[in-house]
Formats: structure tokens, sequence, C-alpha cells
């Protein structure tokens, strides 16, 4: 059980930086997810916690113990690997016990805690079959027997599910999940898919270009994106954005966009310049009255819900409205934005504080 | 009938078959010829037409491991009846036994050259391998050409100044020169081929090792070098073979107590005639070590062990 500090990391590959100064906690017994696109950083960040890298700077604490420099063995993690890295000269109980024995573990208390965690997991019967063999969810759950059989302070986890097939990583997750509470242990996982994220996390750290772009709930990163990256990144169908030219003063409730004016969260920090509007397509909704017009372009059936792509002045919108409502292609329509939740982002696509944003976004 | 792009047709079959047949025929001949040989007379081994059929005989393998002098015919019958089935081969050509050849010194001096050099290259090339595959090694490409570029001329040619520095080191005709020699001709070709299979283990699983709470060397013992077995034992074949076989150096550098088998079998036919059968004994005996290191070997170079184990 750990709580985990990472304060100005940095790591650098000769000039290339693959992190630059992220600063983040992870909360004793957290699932908390690393996200972002590949080559983001995240998978450098988890080595780092891990100490299969070193950072070229910055603290690491786990339970308040500085280990930045120190090896992997003296951290008490235990890491799952996105290729499974299953000892492959080894059946299924070596490999379970392997961490065990290398603390110099009694062979019967050894094979009490493996029998123990092949219970969890619900693999006893594959126990002295060679890896070679299984099948992919039965490697994922082995090398999950490799990292829980230990107890260690916190888990690591780099894309684990990403060499399963599609239909077998929902149930995987949902497994992963359950075991995390049952365990309590604290995970950090990495992924670059954010459904995985929002579905699994209970906090998310957004990273782009080795930049930690947002840290928090799914929900609020979700609500309250913090960059335009963060915006884009989330979601899908991605948020809307509305590129205007134009200035908002501190305390604005509406902004004025060619012509009319659309209501806005009241905003705590003034901007001026080539600004924009993000709001997300579920937020959109088509009414005939509303002032911003768009013509239909296309309508995408997704059961209960459709995604409506608009043609509108700012370019292409989207918006998820009800299948029940009838559209017809081609047809001119007005769109008008939820007020509660739109969120304005100056000219270098920072979200500018608002009354409805800040709780989210005051911390950093 | 059905077609396949995949399956090869019938004609391919044969095909394939005749030509395997062949290259196995072409290449087995020679050694059929020098095992049967072996257990010739010396007038069936020189007899022409060859002979293909013949009634064997243990001569050149009783004369391959003792030395003999002829003795006069009184001599013998005061000597009384043969006591051993080789004694009674021996005397017929008028001749006793005198003691024990020096082949079997000789054998022994190939067993431990070969082995010891095979064992110190794969040694060495297993933890350079290590190293250049793993590490960040400065002027690591221009080592590995370094390696390498050993090998672009044949050893011989450097013969005369290897003569003369183990001269100066009085290597001269020792085992440990002779091990050194060897070592140092066949490490590029280990360390070239074991970073080729050492490149091909995921680091992973040292990373999960070193997890997992042991050190890097215990990584390295307990993950890599299993991982890494079917690479050393066919690195380690190579290198046996060089080492066994080799001639040219063996012949400039040995004469006496460092000896390997290659330089002297052909010594054999000197004493008493031309003495085939001996020769082709002593060539016979001297396969088999290798025969027996690859067949043991064998199915480390045909099994795949990381089967399944990573998915890529």
């Amino acid at each position: 059980m750990a709580q985990i500090v990472i304060k100005n990391i940095r790591k650098e590959f000769g000039s290339f930086t693959a992190v630059q100064s992220s600063s983040f906690t992870i909360e004793d017994g957290e699932f908390f997810m690393l996200l972002g696109p590949s080559g983001c950083g995240k998978t450098t960040t988890l080595r780092m916690i891990a100490g299969l890298e070193l950072p070229t700077s910055g603290e690491i604490f786990i339970n308040g113990q500085e280990v930045s420099q120190k090896p992997a063995s003296q951290r008490d993690i235990a890491f799952v690997f996105q290729m499974f890295a299953l000892y492959p000269h080894m059946n299924v109980r070596k490999n379970i016990s392997y961490p065990l024995v290398s603390q110099g573990m009694p062979k019967a208390q050894v094979k009490a805690k493996v029998e123990e965690v092949a219970q969890i997991l619900g693999i006893t019967a594959l126990l002295d079959r060679p890896v070679g063999g299984l099948s992919g969810g039965d490697r994922q759950r082995v090398a999950l027997g490799r990292a829980i059989v230990r107890n260690p302070a916190c888990f690591l986890m780099d894309e684990p599910l990403g060499a399963l097939d599609a239909e077998f990583r929902e149930h995987m997750a949902e497994e992963l999940r359950a075991l995390h509470d049952r365990m309590g242990a604290t995970t950090v996982y990495v992924t670059h898919d954010q459904l995985e994220a929002m579905q699994m996390g209970d906090k998310i750290v957004v990273m782009n270009h080795g930049v930690v772009e947002q840290f928090g709930r799914p929900q609020d990163i979700y609500d309250w994106p913090a960059t335009t990256f963060v915006a884009n990144f989330i979601g899908s169908p991605p948020m809307n954005f509305l590129r205007f030219d134009g200035s908002v003063a501190a305390g604005a409730t509406e902004v004025a966009l060619s012509g009319h004016s659309v209501a806005i969260p009241q905003t705590v920090q003034p901007a001026t310049g080539a600004l924009i509007l993000g709001v997300r397509p579920e937020n959109v909704h088509l009414d005939d009255t509303a002032p911003l017009r768009g013509r239909i372009l296309a309508a995408e059936y997704l059961g209960t819900t459709q995604i409506v792509t608009l043609d509108t002045a700012y370019g292409p919108m989207k918006a998820r409205i009800s299948s029940n409502t009838g559209v017809t292609l081609g047809d001119q329509t007005g769109l008008r934005l939820d007020p509660r939740a739109i969120t304005l982002f100056d000219p270098q696509g920072r979200a500018l504080l608002s009354v409805a944003n800040q709780r989210v976004l005051a911390h950093g | 009938m059905s077609f396949s792009i995949t399956d090869p047709s019938r004609r391919q079959k044969w095909i394939a078959g005749i030509l395997v047949v062949t290259y196995a025929i072409v290449t087995l001949l020679p050694l059929v010829w020098i095992i049967a040989t072996g257990f010739k007379t010396p007038p069936d081994s020189i007899a022409y037409p060859p002979k293909v059929f013949f009634s064997p005989s243990l001569e050149g393998y009783v004369n391959l491991f003792t030395s003999r002098s002829r003795v006069t015919p009184e001599d013998l019958a005061a000597l009384g009846p043969p006591t051993t089935w080789y004694d009674a081969i021996v005397r017929q050509y008028d001749m006793v036994i005198t003691g024990p050849s020096r082949y079997g010194e000789r054998f022994l001096n190939s067993v431990i050259i070969g082995f010891g050099s095979t064992f110190l290259s794969v040694f060495l090339g297993t933890i350079a391998a290590y190293a250049f595959s793993r590490f960040k090694v400065p002027l690591k490409d221009d080592l590995l050409f370094f390696i390498l570029s050993t090998r672009m001329m044949p050893p011989i040619a450097v013969a005369i100044p290897i003569f003369l520095m183990y001269r100066q080191l009085g290597l001269n005709d020792t085992h440990l020169g002779m091990i050194l020699l060897y070592t140092a001709v066949n490490l590029s070709l280990s360390v070239w081929l074991l970073k080729g299979f050492i490149d091909e283990i995921p680091i992973e699983y040292e990373e999960a090792a070193l997890i997992d709470g042991y050190t890097r060397f215990q990584a390295f013992y307990k993950v890599v070098l299993p991982q890494a077995a079917t690479g050393i034992a066919s690195t380690a074949i190579f290198c046996l073979i060089f080492a066994w076989n080799e001639y040219a150096f063996a012949v400039l550098l040995t004469s006496g107590d460092a000896q390997t088998a290659p330089p002297f079998i052909p010594t054999i036919i000197g004493t008493g005639g031309k003495d085939w059968p001996a020769v082709a004994a002593g060539a016979t005996l001297f396969l088999v070590p290798i025969m027996v290191f690859t067949i043991l070997l064998r199915k480390h170079l045909l099994r795949g062990i990381t089967f399944g184990a990573v998915r890529k």
C-alpha cells in the first residue's frame, strides 16, 4: 500500500526529452491511469517509477521514501508488461513463484502463496503447464499472478491489455478492476486508449510530448479539459472547437461570435485574440430557433444516440442527439450550445478559468 | 487433384528428395570409405580394383594403438604362443608389440585443446555479446567491426608472427598456447553469432527479473542464459569443429607435448610401410567425439524454446 509522489521528474535520451518536468501524486489505493498518444512519455514515466529507467532529474517518493535512483528490486513494486514477459523456460507455477524464491521464502510457504494466488485468478488447473501453450488471457493472468504474489506496495502496468483481442480486453479490464478493488493496492496503469482509461481509472494523467496536460478524475477531465489537446484526445467524437477572434473580460457571461452571442459560464480570466470555444457533441442541441446555423452533412446511428455532422460557419461540428430525433441530410438547422458546458481556450490552447471549471483546474 | 500454393507438388517433392539423397551420398561417401578402410587389412586397403566387400579385420586399430618391432622367426618361436588376440594379429608379420603408441596422448591433447578453447570462446563470447547487446558501449559499432575484421584474412596468414611471438613467450607446443590461439580465432565468430541470438531475447525478461528482486547478474544467469541456450549450443559446435579439425597451426606450433591428433595421424603412415588401415582407424576414432557432441546438442539447435511466450 503506498502513496506515490512524482516531483518535477525529467528524462532525456541524448538530445531528446521524453518527459519534461512532470509532477503528480498518486494516492494510496488509487487506480491511476497514465494516458496519452504513443511517444508521449507515459511509458517512460512508468518505467521511472519502476526503476527500469533512472530520471535525469526530479524525485519519486514511494510511501514517503525517495527512490528515484534506487534499483527496481529495492522499490517493492510489481510490473506487468504489455508482452507479459513470462519466463518461457519455466512453467506457470515457477513463473508465479519466481519473485518469492528471490526473497528466500521457504518452499512450503511459496507453494501455499502460489496456490492462493492461482485460486484468486482461476488458474489453478494451469499451474503445471508450460507458459508457451497458454492463450493470451491466461498468460495475462499468469503475469498478474506473478505481480500480486509478492504483495507489493504498488502495481505498475504497461498497457497490459494491449496484446489481447478486443473482445477479451473488455472482460479482462473488468477482471483487473475487480482484482484491484479486492487487493486495494495502488495501481499505475499506462494506456493510450481513452475509453479504457475512463472506464477503469480513479484518476487520469493525460500526457502529450512529455508534458502532463491534465490530471484528475475521469469525469472532471472529460467535462473540463485543461487544454485543447485533452479536449480533443478524450471523448469520441472529440470536443467541437469553434475558432473566433474576439475578447472576453473577467466576469463575462457571454461571448460574441460573428453576429450573435453565445452564453458561457461566467469567466474568471480575461483573454483576447484567436480564441476557441469548445463544446462536447452531447451539449450541442438541434434547435431551429438558435442563431448559430448549420447544414446537416451526415448522421451516424449508434443505437440510442446518433452523431450528426453539421457544416457551420466555424467548420464541421458534431452533435450527439437521441436517435428518436429525425434528421434529414441537407437540412439547415439551428444549433443551441448548452451554456453550462462550454469551455473557452486562450490562443495557446489553455482553458480559461470560469466559475464552472475553476474547481477542477485551479489546483494546477 | 487439388492444387495448393504452399504445399509442394509430388514432382517437387521427388526432385527435392533426389537432391537431398545425392548430396548425402557425395558428402558421406568419403566418410564411409574411411570407416571401411579402418577395418581392412593393409593388402585389402590398397587392392585394385578397390574392394567394396572384404572380411573385416582389426589390424588397423591394433597398429594404431601399438608400437611394434620386427623379430627373427627363431625369437618369435622362443616367445611361445601369442597370449592375446592382438598379439596374434601382430605375429602374422613376424612382429611383437613393444608398447602403446602415442595416439592416445595426441587424442587427449585434442580433447583438452578443442574443448578448452571452445569453452573459453563461448564463455567470453557470451559475456561480450551480452554487453554489446544490452549496454551502451562507446564506439560499439567500430568495436564490433574491429572484432569481425580479424576474420577477414585466413588465420594462417599471421602464422609467422604468431610463431615468433609464441617462441618468445614460451607458448610453443603448450596446451595453453593452443587454447589461446584457437580462442582468439573463434572469438569473433562467437561474439557475432551470440549477439544475434541475445538481441532476439526480449529485454522485458530481464526487466521482469530485476523487478522480481534479482540482481543484473542473476537476471543474466537465470533468465538470459537459458533463453540463449540454442545460440550457445550452435556457437559451441562451430567453435569446436574449427578447433578440433585445425591442422596448419597444429603442425607449425606443436610437435610433442601439446601435439593434437590432426598432425599426428599422417605420421602413422611412416611406421612399417604404408599403413592405410591404421591411418583410417585414427581418422575414424577422431570423428567420434565431434559427432557425439553435435548429436547431444542437436535438440538445442532445433528447438525454438521461446515459442509463444512473448506475443509479437
